[in-house]
């Protein structure tokens, strides 16, 4: 009976599986993001779309972008209007510009106001179920049979011509554009909150929540510090969809001349109108129809990215 | 499963309440439906106040609401403004069937309104969802059959970027491709508005001509989104353990796949199939506008500018009480096709 054990044949673990701290959940969810190719392309895209239309802005004026000039009404692309000009003469180029940032904004502000009231009324639900639960529940079926772009125009009909222009850092937002931030973000959040009660039901029957309850912690500490930081994940996917959904929104919105009003050029009231004007002149749709569908199609790729990245069930470093 | 019916339709009615009562409050703010009414005349104040009274436009919102409710024909009516009830209401309310009558096409009552262009909206919206459907199962079948051949790579790519389009842009597009440029080179090109050339008449061949563009336009994002999702739960499916056995035990391949996967991975396109439906109703707004298609789409959007709260009010009761039947139809064909499911 040798005891001449061969130690090299031992399976060990590799060094820094013992010696490095367990990942936490940006670096792993960083990992697995960044396999993700499509996911790495539509960050760039998006990068290059960001760095398009605020960088832009260093070039091109936005009294330029709002110039009419009627002599000069649609005109093909060339040297002078490299995207052409639109039925009153603006140049296209310019008005991508100065609209993809508007676009931007209405995404960007619209998601933050649907993820919050989808997480207010979200938690609340799960959290303190019974009569509240059904109540905001009730609520938020109502709102899922409306379809979603009917509700659109009736509330931009409503709000409509009620706020006025805001100047802000020396510039003229239109009221419009809050009006169409505010409805976006009103009527997309029923998702967010049936899956955010869904995770609360879930999470608040843990032990740990047990435990919490037992030191006395207050409601809004377990909801925020304990349940809510629990589901983060299917949020951070739902919100940056949620973008990309918005930025489509105002467009369909705007598309049918109830969104932003002109002179502030969106995406998408670049196209109001440009369909009448199919055979003499398609670049009014093409440029900022492309730049849409660019956006878009980035923001779904990162949400798919972030999607499986986040996925609790792959482990996978 | 009477119970179950019966108990879902009872929650229906508090549903359709809160519902009702959102939209009548938002529609009160719309605008002014009188401002419209004289057409390019500017409406004199004297006529202004007689029409409002006449349209019940001058009660407090609540009244107004109890008369779309209920109707007023119980109550007297002050035409004249002498501050004396003299005229017996005639609406009989929402609760026994009198949507009421349309503000821009004075009189017309709004079923009438909606009636007329309902089968606009639905020969167009069904022949798409037929299309959805079919293309979508094909599609989805065979890229879970072929997975990762070309075939399912190319199509991935496709219905991802066909998903983060907007409806009107592949209209657009599509117009732009088979209508504009066909036309140029001179090969038959497909129609891009109306329903049918009003110098041949509502002919079936004409009408299903101008379908065309309309329905490619609705169905892509749609045909894109289901059929990944047939893709997902066929392969899931296919994994299973009884498909191995199936397999194993010699059975003809096409019956593994249409019978023994098929069977069980469309489960879940019912449910959204089922929820999709009533959605039809409202038409694809965005698309009829483009195609000037005369459906419901339409209808919507041109009262709405109006401010012709009657008739807007009809068209979303109408769709929120659809869906909610199609909930009801959807489960209960859910458990007949799964017998795992069991309402209690």
């Amino acid at each position: 009976m040798s005891a001449q054990v061969n130690l090299n044949a031992i399976p060990r673990l590799a060094p820094d599986e013992i010696e490095s701290p367990p990942l936490s959940l940006g670096e792993l969810t960083w990992r697995r993001f960044r396999r993700h190719k499509m996911a790495i392309v539509g960050v760039v895209v998006l990068i290059l779309l960001i760095f398009y239309t605020f960088g832009g802005s260093f070039f091109i004026s936005e009294k330029y972008a709002n110039q009419t000039d009627t002599s000069q009404r649609l005109n093909a692309p060339s040297t002078l209007h490299r995207f052409g000009t639109d039925t009153v003469g603006r140049d296209i180029l310019a008005r991508t510009i100065y609209g993809g940032q508007i676009s931007l904004l209405i995404g960007l502000t619209a998601m933050i106001l649907e993820t919050l009231v989808g997480i207010l009324i979200g938690a609340s639900a799960g959290y303190y179920g019974g009569w509240l639960d059904s109540i905001l529940m009730r609520f938020t079926e109502a709102m899922l049979n409306i379809p979603q772009i009917l509700l659109l125009l009736v509330m931009a009909k409503f709000f409509g011509g009620k706020i006025p222009n805001i100047p802000l850092l020396g510039r003229t937002f239109s009221g419009s554009v809050v009006v169409i931030i505010l409805i976006i973000g009103l009527t997309s959040w029923p998702y967010l909150a049936r899956i955010v009660r869904a995770e609360f039901l879930s999470i608040k029957e843990n032990e740990f929540i047990l435990a919490a309850r037992a030191t006395g912690a207050p409601p809004f500490q377990i909801i925020f510090r304990h349940i809510l930081p629990n589901s983060i994940a299917p949020i951070i996917v739902s919100a940056t969809l949620g973008v990309a959904n918005a930025i489509t929104l105002e467009a369909y919105i705007s598309f049918l001349g109830l969104g932003v009003q002109p002179p502030t050029a969106t995406w998408g009231n670049m196209l109001e109108g440009a369909y009448k004007y199919i055979e003499s002149a398609p670049w009014l749709w093409i440029f900022p129809g492309t730049l849409i569908v660019l956006i878009v199609l980035a923001i779904n790729f990162l949400g798919d990215g972030l999607r499986d990245a986040l996925d609790p069930r792959s482990r996978t470093v | 499963m009477t119970r179950y019916i019966i108990r879902r339709l009872l929650q229906a009615i508090p549903l359709l309440f809160i519902i009702s009562a959102v939209l009548f409050v938002l529609m009160q703010n719309m605008g002014d439906p009188i401002a419209t009414l004289g057409g390019r005349m500017v409406t004199r104040p004297a006529d202004r106040q007689r029409l409002a009274r006449q349209l019940g436009l001058d009660k407090p919102i609540y009244v107004q609401y109890l008369f779309w409710l209920i109707g007023n024909d119980w109550t007297k009516a002050d035409l004249d403004g002498d501050g004396i009830p003299d005229t017996q209401g005639t609406r009989h309310g929402v609760l026994r069937g009198d949507f009421g009558t349309s503000l821009v096409n004075r009189g017309v009552p709004v079923v009438q309104v909606i009636a007329d262009r309902l089968p606009n909206t639905l020969i167009l919206m069904l022949s798409a969802e037929v299309v959805i459907i079919l293309g979508s199962l094909l599609v989805g079948v065979y890229s879970a059959l072929h997975q990762y051949s070309i075939v399912d790579n190319l199509v991935t790519s496709v219905s991802f970027i066909g998903y983060s389009m907007p409806i009107f842009l592949i209209a657009l597009m599509t117009m732009y491709i088979f209508a504009v440029n066909f036309k140029k080179w001179g090969l038959p090109y497909l129609p891009t508005v109306g329903m049918f050339d009003p110098n041949v008449g509502e002919t079936v061949p004409q009408v299903i001509w101008h379908m065309v563009l309309p329905i490619f336009s609705i169905s892509f994002i749609s045909l894109a989104a289901y059929s990944r999702y047939i893709r997902s739960t066929m392969l899931e499916v296919l994994s299973q353990d009884y498909i191995r056995t199936a397999k194993a035990k010699g059975l003809p391949r096409r019956e593994i796949t249409f019978i023994h996967a098929l069977k069980n991975a469309s489960l879940p396109i019912v449910t959204i199939v089922g929820l999709e439906l009533p959605l039809l109703l409202g038409g694809a707004v965005v698309t009829e506008r483009i195609f000037a298609w005369p459906g419901m789409g339409r209808l919507f959007l041109d009262h709405l500018s109006a401010s012709d709260t009657p008739v807007i009010m009809g068209i979303l009761m109408l769709i929120a009480i659809a869906v909610i039947i199609f909930q009801i139809i959807t489960d209960v064909v859910y458990a007949w096709l799964d017998p795992r499911i069991r309402y209690h």
